[in-house]
């Protein structure tokens, strides 16, 4: 009986997986749903002894089986696409059913629990920091430093928290590994409470997730026994984006309004409920396994340039050619994500512009795309990596029009404490409305009578756009978190590129 | 058994989590398709917290509703990678076959960026629509 595999991901399901399952169990296959292999544009991807065929439909199955499609791609594992990656976080992807305890045992798992476990927190601690392995959810801070200060601080009750509330448009990677191979989150959790002295574990998981919620959840039941006397509860969250941040986040499992917090006192010293806790992001605690493996932190520190050490699961999405999950060293450019590996546009128009990082991250110019792939070389071109995201428009995007969505989401997500953020991105949305508009017209605020002193006359789209240098710089600096501290970002690189778009 | 023992049923349930008061609310917005002022007034009584404080998170969260809307619900990506692969053209044709008999609901990133524009009823996912999938989407929900 031909064995055939497909994905039970959610984006396989989007596109249809379910039902080019069924079919093939119709024609008698035996059918494994396994991880997704991450080449979306080949979703519904069918694996026949390790050849591909995507984007598979229910009518394709008849030629699939007689070896005349022409949905062949040829030897998954050669395809350029994966075969240019290093795949460590992804190692298993597409290669194992991800509710499987003896897949995920028989491709390594829990070595990495048993060995840590075997050594002391210091000494774990210790790799950790030696690995060189940076937060992967936006701030890039080093994980062995904040895993430090949870083990010297204070306290019998501390936790370990994951941030799966991958909130970034362009993102997808956390929900990829949450449901793809959810043993490697779990075990990278229980390494973490060895090594800082947590008995409990929260992962915070959006509710816009609904499968990563309820596979977590199965393999959390599964590995109950392997992480005791740890214990890990999923909590979902409710909606908002910036429970993302970490402060927010802890308040949200608390129970509170999901608020920013004033730092210090950080996370780590008095985290949630008060006590010491580690907050990382599910990318970052999935890497752990792979570094406590024998030697694994000097292989992870030879990959990758200066002090962005290892790789990065990039995600390639918006309008490209060749969607999709690509995990390799820090240091790739732009230029070869997008055009060599993306393929250029989906719809084989020019491209405009790339937005990295998520909504709060710069719109990147084509000319600029020769930057590498790197925390700080982003920082210093006034943009960031974020959580690797990266979304491609072709020449029909309106910069300007984006420059708006900026504000507008910041104005519906602001978690309301600060005023630059919360009455900056309203006025934001105005602003950019009046620059773009047709005819000037004064400001609606100004031109109230209790207003006495304002001036009455339009402003003149010079001095707009001085205000919007002004409100940016406010926003910049002013702001208690980087919703409203970053959201300048993408404002002003769409001014500075192509400001034409603003007329 | 009233909706307010319920609601305090479901209270009790939780007593045991640490931070129990969003597991509650969901489980209530579940049940109800709500979180209103009387389910609001009985979650304060059952944890011991003003009104005040749960309509104060209550409000925090998209995902909490005052009152319940019988609509069948569309939830349509609008962030930017479902933008940049077209959604906003399709905003209007869905508008349109939705009227008032369904909800076509905003929400930012489902999570399926590489095969946008994507749209979700309950836990069904639809991905690479166009205008006439998301019409007939629409027209079936
Ligand atoms: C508005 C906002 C949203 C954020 N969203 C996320 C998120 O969805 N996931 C995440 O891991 N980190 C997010 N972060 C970053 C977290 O605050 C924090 O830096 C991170 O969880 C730390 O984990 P790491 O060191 O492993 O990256 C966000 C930050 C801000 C300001
Ligand atoms: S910048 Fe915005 S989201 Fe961040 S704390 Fe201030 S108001 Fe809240
Ligand atoms: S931006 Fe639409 S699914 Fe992510």
């Amino acid at each position: 009986m031909t064995s055939v595999r497909i994905s039970d991901d959610a984006l396989a399901l989007a596109c249809g997986a379910d039902a080019v399952a069924a079919a093939f169990a119709a024609a008698g296959c035996t059918v494994e749903r396994v991880s997704s292999w991450g080449m979306h544009w080949l979703e519904p991807l069918v694996e026949i002894g390790g050849m591909g065929f995507g984007p598979a439909t229910p009518e394709d199955v008849a030629t699939i089986l007689s070896g005349r499609s022409a949905k062949a791609i040829g030897r998954i594992a050669e395809h350029p696409f994966i075969a240019r990656q290093q795949r460590l976080t992804f190692a298993r992807a597409g290669k194992t059913r991800p509710l499987s305890p003896e897949d995920y045992t028989a491709s390594g798992g829990w070595a990495a629990l048993e060995r840590a476990r075997s050594m002391a927190p210091t000494q774990v601690v210790a790799e950790v920091t030696r690995s060189g392995l940076r937060g992967r959810g936006g701030a890039g801070f080093p994980a062995g430093i904040k895993w430090q200060t949870v083990l010297s601080a204070a306290g019998s009750r501390k936790y370990v928290v994951c941030n799966a509330d991958e909130g970034d448009s362009g993102t997808f990677a956390d929900r990829m590994l949450m449901e793809g191979d959810p043993f490697q989150l779990i075990e990278g959790m229980a390494i973490a409470a060895h090594a800082v002295g947590a008995a409990q574990g929260y992962i915070y998981l959006r509710s816009e997730y609904p499968h990563a919620i309820r596979k977590l959840n199965a393999a959390i039941a599964l590995a109950e026994a392997q992480i005791a006397p740890f214990r890990i509860e999923v909590r979902v969250g409710a909606g908002a984006y910036v429970c993302g941040e970490e402060t927010s986040l802890l308040n949200s499992i608390e129970g509170k309004r999901g608020e920013v917090r004033a730092k210090p006192p950080l996370p780590a010293l008095e985290g949630l409920f008060g006590c010491p806790t580690v907050v990382n992001n599910v990318l970052t605690l999935a890497a752990i396994p792979h570094i406590l493996s024998e030697g694994g932190a000097s292989r992870y520190d030879n990959l990758g340039i200066d002090r962005s050490r290892g790789t990065m699961p990039i995600q390639l999405a918006g309008n490209i050619r060749h969607g999709g999950l690509f995990e390799t060293a820090f240091g790739i450019t732009l230029n070869e994500l997008v055009y060599e590996i993306g393929g250029g546009t989906a719809s084989g128009r020019p491209v405009k512009a790339a937005q990295v990082g998520g909504p709060l991250g710069a719109y990147i110019h084509p000319r600029q795309f020769d930057q590498p792939f790197d925390y700080e070389a982003f920082a210093q071109a006034d943009g960031l990596i974020g959580h690797g995201g990266v979304v491609v428009f072709d020449d029909t995007a309106n910069m300007g029009a984006l420059a708006r969505f900026a504000f507008q989401f910041c104005a519906a997500e602001s978690c309301g404490k600060c005023t630059p953020c919360r009455i900056g991105s309203v006025r934001g949305v105005e602003l950019i409305d009046r620059i773009r508009g047709s005819a000037p017209v004064a400001d609606p605020v100004t031109a109230l009578p209790q207003m006495h002193n304002a001036r009455k006359s339009a402003p003149s789209r010079a001095e707009d756009l001085t205000l919007l240098e002004d409100l940016c710089e406010t926003m910049q600096y002013g702001s208690l978190c980087a919703l409203g501290g970053f959201t300048p970002y993408p404002v002003r690189s769409a001014l500075k590129h192509w400001p034409e778009d603003f007329a | 058994m009233t909706r307010a023992e319920r609601i305090a049923e479901i209270c009790a349930a939780h007593a045991a989590l640490e931070g129990p008061l969003l597991p509650i609310l969901h489980t209530v917005q579940a049940e109800f398709g709500c979180v209103d002022a009387e389910a609001e007034q009985v979650i304060a009584h059952e944890l011991n917290f003003s009104r005040a404080e749960v309509h104060g998170v209550v409000s925090f969260y998209h995902d909490f509703l005052p009152e319940a809307d019988p609509r069948p619900f569309i939830e349509l990506c609008r962030a930017e990678a479902c933008q940049a692969r077209g959604v906003e053209a399709l905003v209007a044709p869905a508008e349109a076959a939705a009227g008032d008999r369904v909800k076509l609901k905003a929400v930012y990133c489902l999570g399926l960026c590489s095969v946008g524009p994507a749209a979700r009823v309950g836990e069904t996912l639809h991905a690479r629509l166009d205008a006439s999938t998301l019409v007939k989407l629409v027209e079936s929900a």
